[in-house]
């Protein structure tokens, strides 16, 4: 049997993927194994070869765009650049599924408005102010603030992160760990006027004081970025705000 | 959570790490020497270090429990809104009084 042979040996695959909508079933596959196959590559095939009418999302196929996240044996990955062997771990088979914490449209492709939408309600976007300078900001590559937003500026903004996040899963109104990171880049961007409402928006009830500070987002960032240490930036920020207006 | 709560679940816990020491310090002095009710009572009435201990060991657990059950309600049942903070914020009074009455009683004993 395929699933029981050494990886190294197998010439098939055995892949279970998940089909139709929340309540779906798993439907298993047979592709055969090439050398330095993706996971992306598997859904592809399969797609191709088997099932044309097997949905997922992806594009650029290279690590940036962000689309073609799932959870690759029980693991939320970026399948573009997570290889079949990464992703089989000690496994015979591949088990695919779409992103937890987010609504699935059809088989693999999961529904993001949500999750961009937090983005937004944390104030995610940069504000210039009223009068913006007319030149380009000089902002020191070596200055704290450019350093610590440069630690979470790759966000690619894929929801690994946030279908690895329990908190998520147990308060969905929480804005989750990208937007929060996403919120703590702003803060520390010298050049944006918008702080005091994106303070006040991620100091709200559903906002950065929610994280158990499990670490998960910063265990699966395919980017290695660590939104537990931007959450852990806000935490600290929102409390010296709280504790100024209180004299 | 928002920031104030936040700030007063941090703040009582510091309290509480000292509040717990002083506790269980406490226990070993006042245990010595006889265990029974008498003997225990006969050795904390009347002080009033203790009366101030026990006093800040109650407000901060009336601050800091009722935030805390929130927060694993919130988390694992589906109960939001004003009527959860309404009866946390009884839970907490509650804690209060009965933690008060207890240690006033222990001063008087």
């Amino acid at each position: 049997m395929v699933a029981a042979m050494p990886i190294a040996h197998a010439q098939y695959l055995q892949v279970e993927v998940w089909r139709s909508a929340a309540a779906g079933h798993f439907q298993t596959f047979r592709v055969p194994r090439r050398e330095n196959q993706t996971v992306l590559d598997v859904v592809t095939e399969i797609q191709r070869e088997q099932d044309p009418t097997l949905a997922y999302r992806f594009a650029c196929r290279v690590g940036m765009c962000g689309s073609c996240a799932m959870v690759v044996n029980g693991r939320p990955r970026w399948t573009c650049r997570t290889r079949v062997d990464v992703g089989l771990g000690t496994a015979a088979m591949l088990r695919l599924e779409p992103l937890r914490n987010f609504t699935v449209v059809k088989d693999l492709a999961v529904e993001m408005s949500a999750f961009f939408d937090k983005w937004r309600d944390a104030k995610g976007h940069f504000e210039p102010g009223p009068s913006p300078p007319r030149d380009f900001a000089v902002v020191p590559p070596a200055s704290p603030q450019r350093q610590a937003a440069d630690a979470g500026i790759e966000c690619i903004g894929c929801g690994v992160c946030y279908a690895a996040c329990d908190v998520v899963a147990w308060e969905p109104a929480y804005l989750g760990p990208a937007a929060l990171n996403r919120a703590w880049t702003l803060v520390n961007d010298v050049r944006d006027a918008g702080s005091a409402a994106r303070m006040e928006a991620v100091a709200a009830g559903a906002g950065c004081h929610l994280c158990h500070t499990h670490m998960s987002c910063t265990q699966f960032c395919p980017k290695g970025l660590a939104p537990t240490y931007a959450i852990a930036g806000l935490k600290r920020a929102t409390v010296a705000r709280a504790l100024r207006r209180r004299p | 959570m928002t920031a104030v709560l936040f700030i007063a679940q941090r703040a009582s816990a510091a309290v509480l790490a000292i509040a717990v020491t002083a506790h269980l310090a406490t226990i070993i002095v006042a245990v010595r020497s006889g265990l029974s009710a008498a003997e225990v009572a006969a050795r904390t009435h009347g002080n009033t270090a203790l009366l101030i201990l026990y006093s800040v060991f109650v407000l901060a657990v009336a601050v800091h429990a009722p935030i805390g059950l929130r927060n694993v309600l919130r988390e694992w049942t589906a109960w939001r809104g004003r009527s959860l903070d309404v009866a946390l914020g009884l839970f907490g009074v509650l804690l209060m009084v009965l933690g008060l009455r207890a240690a006033l009683a222990v001063f008087l004993a």
